[in-house]
């Protein structure tokens, strides 16, 4: 480049501040709302002339505008392009959201999604002509039964949520066939994901919280005396467990909570958010579980899409696959086919259709990507990862309980006391640095918490260049520096947000500006 | 394995940060009676071009709605979706984004649903709309426990209207097997839907009506809201078909009180029924009963515009057992690709798009009543009507499949007391003229 007479160096150290007069600051675009640049005669789709044919609508079509504004095709891309670009994702940075398994998504899975054999069937065509999307249906299932060593497994629940909906309603279905509708009391940890609870409540059943012990797992004595001395004569219907537990660690009585609740008559729901921590090295059935959703967008890698959708495929144990929902799928002698009338056993139906056949293809492809071998060591390399950072920052910050952790590493604030910094301060210091913070104030049961999830997708120079900015903050958050941490973020394309004015004056929609308003009318 | 980044030689030098001999160290707190040892009994690691191509055989096996003349509805249906959605939608800033917790780093996605809950409000004529549910079955589920909420225990009953798509029924059912609050199902029957009219009284928590009905008949809300009103309940109104509100009087002009249903037709592919995207809408005086996520618009430290996901007081990770909802996943992906195509319809395109695919239901109906044995029972449709066949519909709709029709969907498919000879079907912007007479001659041929 010629630069002949020209300075090469910046003139000014401070113009950070300058205000542009578009708005945008160089590659961060100023992008207004659809409603303020599209306008309702514009359409970024061409069709063809209508024909003219007398309308059967009778006495219900629509009059009038419908206010959408449109934009052309380049318009549309730019505007996307430019809001994207204000997203941080995991394919651009570290994202340890812990709980949330931010893993790499492979793009494979993305390309075996659209192949028009399963992304351009309809859900209600004959089931001979659906061959192919119901064989991967039935494969997925036996990869899931076999990785959990549980006998069933329902595809249909659409998240994690709703197939903690499945399991706990294939609970209540089998404790009213069995005339135990008395039992509606479910044990809750209170380090338990908010999900968990509220289905409970959803379900029908009243919560009873169980506190943890000093060492972040079940009070083993808290549980015993909710159980005692009543046998299946207890109130109790079952227990929702997550394990590895929201704490990172893995619940070591595990297999006496699960005999205690069993001899109480109750089930055991387990909360498989944190599944990716035992694929290929632990088994859900062999811990007496009787219900566990399995997230197939956290452990098995489907995208997470700015909040779903997800998928949530329940295992289920001998005692409860018969109250199973519909719909399902069979193997028969001519192939594959679909049970989709519940029997008297099954709770019915939780959908319209047969689950996120699009995550179903995505998971398999990715299960068998990794096969048998890579699957148990993603688990292992996610373990080893957690622990690595939790060992390289635990001089610096406080670990929450001692020992080493399962796939993700629990902090707690008390290395920020009396800095006048706080947990939220630290993790928008973070985005300044280059990350998506990780999972802050849960779980409940430590102050101020970090829960910070590597996953097995990190680079080990990833993880070294994550762990000098962690403590490098750490640092300077104990020098005393409180003024940075409360401007933070300042390089995110937003300054921080007034979340308190958002739920005062909740405004959740565009409207016209009242003077524009007034000259329509 | 290609998705892994450590070595052999990173895990061992972590190992020793961490000051333990081997992996297995750290899975001490595992009962030794569940520690598996070996692999499990499930193939091994597949290179890229394997696992491709046992998906490309299995794809294969199944028959692509466009690649035969296809008239199936009833929930889920056949748009032309434009190349720039599915584009947009694949960035990697959409795609592997997380649910935006941290708005500083999230506008992309909050200013999005922003845009998808104003579309969806006035697509629906309401107020306010949610960031989404999963599907229009569990939108309409979630509703009817919303109206039992409103109505504070004081009410038990809700009325589904016998023209509620069979599925969405059963959802209900489902969810609402656990409150206090009685289904009133109506027998699934056409013409029928005014009768719920009768059932409404002060007991009545709220009454579900779908328009155009899973028989595609265009249903007047008004009376039905009217009497609702009267009796304090809340008319819930479903749709399956978003296209259908750019040509009839929205749900909101006509009273409802809450409105849900599937936006599946515009953005997000048939996928043999999921991911699709759950609309929900209701009134202002309503929303802090709302399911699910809500972005609201705020401003940042420096007076600058932006939005937050807000009012989270009533979700589950706040508010626990005291929640509105379970909810936390919801269909992300699927707004977007929902709001994108809605950017490039506009309202122009949109209407545009629904008279296509009313001219080309009209013309199906013209030519299946033309046949023997057929006969259209609908006064009103908009692109899904049904028809009754001179022989049981599953029969028939199996041998149009042998001839390469797939000729829509049998009523007993979707409930098994369903008036066996009663077909439904559908016909969009994507069914041709030659699409349409093969299905005439195929269907003429099978009822011969």
């Amino acid at each position: 480049m010629k630069t002949e007479g020209r300075t090469t160096t910046p003139v000014a150290a401070n113009m950070n501040s300058i205000q542009t007069v578009s708005g945008s600051k160089a590659l961060d675009q100023a992008t207004q709302l659809i409603f303020e640049t599209g306008t309702p005669r514009r359409t970024g789709i061409d069709f063809p002339e209508p024909k003219g044919r007398p309308s059967r609508l009778g006495a219900h079509a629509r009059q009038g505008e419908i206010g959408l504004p449109g934009l052309s095709e380049p318009e549309t891309l730019r505007h996307y392009v430019r809001l994207s670009q204000k997203n941080y994702a995991i394919d651009l940075g570290v994202y340890p959201l812990g709980s949330c398994t931010m893993k790499h998504n492979p793009r494979l899975n993305e390309k075996i999604a659209r192949m028009p054999g399963f992304a351009d069937v309809h859900p209600l065509q004959p089931v001979s002509t659906a061959q192919g999307a119901l064989e991967v249906m039935s494969v997925l299932s036996h990869w899931l039964m076999t990785l959990c060593n549980m006998p069933a497994v329902a595809l249909t629940p659409k998240a994690g949520a709703h197939g903690e909906l499945c399991g706990m309603m294939a609970i209540r279905a089998r404790l009213d066939h069995d005339g135990a509708s008395h039992k509606r009391r479910v044990l809750v940890p209170e380090s338990a994901h908010g999900t968990n609870p509220a289905t409970a409540v959803q379900c029908g059943f009243t919560v009873d919280e169980i506190p943890a012990n000093q060492g972040g797992r079940v009070d083993m004595d808290v549980l015993r005396a909710k159980l005692a001395g009543q046998g299946k004569e207890s109130d109790v219907a079952g227990i929702m467990l997550t394990n590895p537990n929201t704490c990172g660690l893995f619940e070591s009585d595990i297999i006496e909570i699960a005999e205690l609740i069993h001899a109480a008559g109750g089930y055991f729901y387990c909360d498989g958010a944190n599944f990716n921590a035992l694929v290929g090295r632990v088994r859900p059935g062999d811990l007496g579980v009787d219900a566990m959703h399995i997230n197939l967008h956290k452990t098995f890698s489907t995208p997470h899409g700015g909040g779903g959708p997800g998928s949530g495929p329940t295992v289920l144990s001998e005692a409860l696959k018969d109250h199973a929902p519909v719909p399902y799928v069979i193997k028969t002698d001519d192939g594959f086919d679909l049970v989709e009338n519940p029997d008297e056993k099954s709770f019915g139906r939780m959908c319209a259709f047969h689950g996120n056949m699009g995550m179903y293809t995505r998971a398999l492809s990715y299960m068998m990507s990794h096969g048998s071998d890579g699957l148990k060591q993603a688990t292992e390399d996610a373990v080893l990862n957690a622990n690595y950072v939790q060992a390289s920052l635990s001089d610096v910050m406080t670990t929450a309980f001692e020992g080493t952790c399962m796939h993700e590493a629990l902090f707690d604030d008390r290395f920020l006391k009396d800095t006048g910094v706080e947990t939220l301060d630290f993790a928008k210091a973070m985005i300044d640095e280059g990350y998506h913070p990780m999972t802050m104030y849960f779980p409940l049961v430590v102050h101020g918490a970090m829960l910070i999830e590597p996953t097995e997708s990190e680079s080990k120079g990833e993880l070294d260049r994550f762990i000098l900015s962690m403590r490098s903050l750490a640092v300077r958050a104990k020098s005393g520096d409180v003024e940075s941490f409360k401007q933070a973020p300042i390089y995110a394309p937003m300054r921080r947000l007034d979340e308190t004015l958002a739920a005062r004056k909740p405004v959740l929609r565009w409207t016209p500006p009242a003077d524009v308003a007034e000259a329509a009318e | 394995m290609r998705y892994l980044p450590l070595n052999t030689n990173d895990r061992a030098q972590m190992l020793s940060v961490i000051g333990v001999d081997s992996i297995d160290d750290l899975f001490e707190t595992v009962p030794k009676e569940a520690r598996l040892e070996g692999l499990i009994d499930l193939p091994t690691h597949q290179t890229e071009q394997m696992v491709e191509r046992f998906f490309q055989k299995l794809s294969n096996k199944s028959t692509p709605a466009g690649s035969v003349p296809f008239f199936c509805g009833a929930g889920a249906y056949k748009h032309h979706i434009p190349a720039t959605v599915d584009h947009l939608i694949q960035r990697s800033e959409f795609l592997t984004a997380y649910t935006p917790y941290q708005p500083e780093i999230s506008q992309g996605t909050l200013q999005t649903l922003f845009e998808f809950q104003t579309q969806v409000a006035l697509l629906t004529g309401m107020d306010v709309a949610n960031a989404s549910m999963y599907d229009g079955s569990t939108a309409c589920a979630e509703a009817v426990v919303m109206a039992h909420r409103v109505a504070r225990g004081k009410k038990s009953k809700a009325i589904l209207a016998p023209g509620l798509h069979p599925h969405y029924a059963a959802a209900t059912q489902t969810l609402a097997s656990t409150l206090s609050i009685k289904i009133d199902e109506r027998e699934c029957r056409m013409g029928r839907d005014d009768n719920v009219i009768d059932h409404i009284d002060d007991d009545t928590a709220c009454v579900v009506v779908q328009s155009p009905n899973v028989f595609g008949e265009i249903v007047d809300l008004r009376p039905i809201a009217e009497k609702a009103h009267a009796h304090k309940a809340l008319l819930i109104a479903v749709f399956t078909e978003p296209v259908a509100l750019a040509a009839i009087t929205p749900p909101g002009e006509q009273g409802a009180d809450i409105v849900v249903g599937e936006g599946q037709g515009l953005g997000v592919g048939l996928a043999f029924g999921g991911p699709h995207v759950g609309l929900f809408a209701c009134r202002q005086k309503l929303v802090r009963q709302m399911p699910g996520r809500v972005c609201g618009e705020t401003v940042d430290a420096n007076g600058d515009r932006g939005f937050v996901l807000t009012l989270s007081t009533r979700e589950q990770h706040i508010r626990r057992e005291k929640a509105t909802s379970n909810i936390c996943t919801n269909s992300g992906l699927c707004c977007l690709a929902f709001t994108i195509h809605m950017s490039l319809l506009g309202d122009a395109g949109i209407q545009r798009l629904a008279t296509l695919n009313h001219e080309n239901a009209c013309h199906l109906a013209d030519v299946l009543d033309g046949i023997e044995g057929v006969k259209v029972e609908n006064e009103t449709f908009f692109n899904e009507f049904t028809v009754r066949l001179s022989k049981p519909a599953a029969d028939v709709v199996k041998s149009l499949a042998d001839k390469g029709v797939i000729g829509g969907v049998p009523l007993s498919r979707l409930t098994p007391e369903g008036d066996p000879n009663l077909l439904l079907v559908c016909a969009t912007e994507t069914s041709s003229e030659e699409d349409i007479a093969a299905f005439e001659t195929a269907l003429k041929e099978v009822l011969s």
